[in-house]
């Protein structure tokens, strides 16, 4: 078997592009997915038309914000191309330049601050779309509802500390500044033991009217009491508590990474070991190796042994790109290696099957990529992105060849937070058996004429 | 008769014969490609089994080879491998010859495999060409090196399905120098042709199949005769065209 392996290892020598396609590609994969990872998000282009003074500030809740830093935060979001008036920002959103044009009206900083007054104003912006375009246009929507929110939450949750604030002032008193006047208020807690303290000295008639008064205050006091918790939760009403009820998942650039691993060591292995076995039809050299100087087990076990020692190589190889992206740990390297003999293991076995039913170089190839990709879209669709019956179908689809379990392998392998590496690896030694019976069975046409 | 393959002494007392066929049949489908045919050859000849497309040429030499089961009968052959070349080369093009001869020696398990390539080198005068890629040379160099992988069986008998296809007739020369050669040394070589006047030539027996069936067997003289008998009016003609006539006569 060594010296097959060996010939075939010459052959690979002699085919440059093969070799540099096999080198380059993890190496390609490797930067595309490690830019995408370490960088965010593509933000949008919007038009921005800033129409607040420069020295407006944004009082709310005592506090005093210069209105640039809304401008700030919106620009955080997407990126923001000045315009200087409404004519230049249609001009842009018509173009396509911009996806939407944002106008912040001269206004609005006072009716921001009007919110907390006792004549509230509505505060209003302006957002240019131009509609031609569906896409775009629920794109732009889904970033200014974000916005929207993110600032209506803010707002609110100012507002709400605000009216908690005086709440609080009326129960227990302290001082209210208005106006730049500081305002002592005495509050209901003390109006309350003024008023006990009081008693003895009244006349006996009115004692029991003071008492009333008295236990007005001391109702109003519990009762306001409990109204201030409410205020607060007016700010966001339903809190979220994620609570994980099946799985763990690892960090999403180390699932990317696994995504690459796995796409590379499948490409890879299952193109080589089912090319490498059409070729020795094509070359008429397998009646000659198995008339007696090879086995037909021995032949195929040699293909597989080539396809996870390249996939091996090359899959090391895409880590280590990844390192310069995102840190890995590598005292998993153990894990690692396991996960990807056995994936690499699987896939073979799986390239080989194919090489043996399909039996000619090219169209090997093809089969190999017409089966490899759609299997492999398929593995990464989540549940509920689509019908029950369709996902059950995709379920038993992407448990039958061995990209599913190969990804899930090294996602565990490649970190702790995953879920566990045991489940995967079964799973493969099972598809490892049934590929290579497979494979063994197709050998059996493979001679015919 | 159930199918076997086993040796000549198991199959034939006292015969002398490297290799013997008996009652072969071999079914595609409802088609038979070879109904009941049976022959022997000697240490040292040179059998060339001929016959019209479709006769069962490669059928027969491909089950001598062992690559083929048959469905009746059975082989028998003298102690030592069979050394089967195929039509189509059946080697490595993106190896060299070097390359190509070390593997197979490798895989022969021979002694000394190194020592093997250079005998095969000398043998095939392709020494000088031993650095190239098989892929580069000419079709008749890749058959010398297609019949050297053969040889490197160590045979007692050597098939060779249509060896001389492809080749100009100074490599075909080259070629029946190097297989005589063999055949002088001990070789028994059975080879198909569709080449008459080749055959004529360097087959010391002729095999004459058509139709699964074997019509004739013996030497190219006793052929000349046998047209000279069932085709007078083509027995002076070429051998190819007396021998397109007995086919004729037979009724193929």
């Amino acid at each position: 078997m060594r010296w097959l392996l060996l010939k075939d290892l010459q052959i690979l020598r002699r085919s440059p592009l093969q070799a540099t396609l096999l080198v380059l590609y993890p190496v390609l994969i490797a930067v595309l997915v490690g830019f995408a990872i370490s960088r965010d998000p593509d933000k949008p282009r919007v038009a921005f038309l800033n129409e607040v003074p420069a020295d407006s500030r944004i009082s709310v809740g005592g506090e005093q914000l210069p209105s640039s830093n809304v401008s700030d935060r919106i620009c955080r979001r997407v990126e923001c191309v000045e315009v200087g008036d409404r004519e230049e920002a249609e001009a842009k959103v018509s173009s396509g330049d911009v996806l939407a044009a944002l106008i912040l009206p001269a206004n609005l900083v006072d009716k921001i601050n009007s919110l907390s007054t006792l004549s509230p104003g509505t505060p209003k912006v302006e957002v240019l779309v131009n509609e031609e375009d569906p896409v775009k246009a629920g794109l732009v929507n889904d970033r200014i509802d974000a916005l929207l929110a993110q600032a209506n939450l803010a707002i609110s949750r100012r507002i709400a500390t605000e009216g908690s604030r005086y709440l609080d002032l009326v129960i227990n008193g302290g001082e209210l500044e208005l106006l730049g006047q500081r305002f002592p208020i005495l509050g209901l807690r003390a109006s309350a033991q003024i008023l006990t303290a009081l008693e003895p000295a009244l006349d006996p008639r009115l004692r029991a009217s003071l008492r009333e008064v008295t236990h007005f205050a001391d109702e109003a006091r519990d009762n306001l009491d409990v109204a201030g918790p409410l205020i607060d939760r007016l700010a966001q009403p339903i809190a979220v508590e994620k609570v994980a009820v099946g799985g763990s998942s690892p960090p999403l650039e180390i699932f990317a990474i696994a995504v690459a691993a796995t796409l590379t060591l499948a490409f890879v292995t299952v193109l080589l070991v089912a090319g490498s076995l059409a070729l020795e039809r094509e070359e008429n050299a397998f009646p000659r190796l198995t008339r007696g100087l090879v086995s037909r087990e021995a032949l195929l076990a040699e293909k597989v042994l080539l396809g996870v020692a390249i996939g091996l190589v090359v899959t090391l190889l895409l880590l280590a790109g990844m390192q310069i992206f995102v840190p890995l740990q590598w005292d998993r390297f153990g894990l690692w290696l396991v996960a990807i003999l056995a994936g690499g293991g699987a896939l073979a076995a799986a390239g080989a099957a194919l090489g043996a039913a399909a039996r000619e170089v090219r169209a090997v190839s093809l089969l190999a990529f017409m089966v490899t990709l759609p299997i492999a879209f398929l593995s990464l669709v989540p549940s509920g992105a689509v019908g029950g019956g369709v996902y059950d179908a995709i379920k038993v689809l992407t448990a039958v060849f061995p990209f599913k379990p190969t990804l899930q392998a090294i996602s565990a392998a490649l970190d702790s937070a995953g879920s566990g590496i045991g489940g995967p690896l079964v799973h493969l030694a099972i598809l490892i058996v049934a590929y290579g019976l497979l494979a063994r069975f197709a050998l059996r046409r493979f001679a015919a004429v | 008769m159930p199918p076997f393959r086993g040796t000549v002494g198991a199959m034939a007392g006292g015969n002398r014969a490297a290799l013997e066929a008996e009652a072969l049949v071999k079914r595609y489908g409802e088609r038979e490609a070879l109904r009941g045919v049976s022959f022997s050859a000697s240490a040292g000849e040179l059998v060339a089994v001929i016959g019209p497309n479709g006769a069962g040429k490669t059928t027969l030499l491909s089950i001598l080879a062992g690559i083929l089961k048959p469905d009746g009968g059975g082989v028998a052959v003298e102690e030592g491998r069979v050394g089967w070349v195929p039509q189509q080369a059946a080697l490595y093009r993106r190896l060299t010859v070097e390359e190509n001869l070390l593997l197979f020696a490798r895989l022969e398990k021979h002694e000394d495999p190194r020592a093997s390539t250079e005998q095969m080198l000398e043998l095939t005068d392709l020494g000088e060409r031993r650095g190239e890629i098989v892929a580069r040379l000419s079709g008749g160099n890749q058959q010398r090196i297609n019949i050297a992988i053969g040889l490197l069986a160590r045979p007692r008998v050597l098939l060779l399905d249509e060896p001389s296809v492809g080749l100009d007739p100074r490599q075909r020369a080259r070629l029946w120098e190097f297989v005589s050669g063999l055949a002088d040394d001990g070789t028994t070589v059975i080879f198909s042709t569709h080449d008459i006047q080749e055959a004529e030539r360097y087959g010391g027996r002729l095999l004459v199949l058509a139709d699964g069936e074997a019509l004739f067997d013996g030497a190219p003289a006793q052929l000349r005769e046998a047209v000279r008998r069932e085709a007078p009016e083509a027995a002076d003609r070429d051998f190819e065209t007396a021998f397109v006539a007995y086919l004729h006569h037979r009724g193929h």
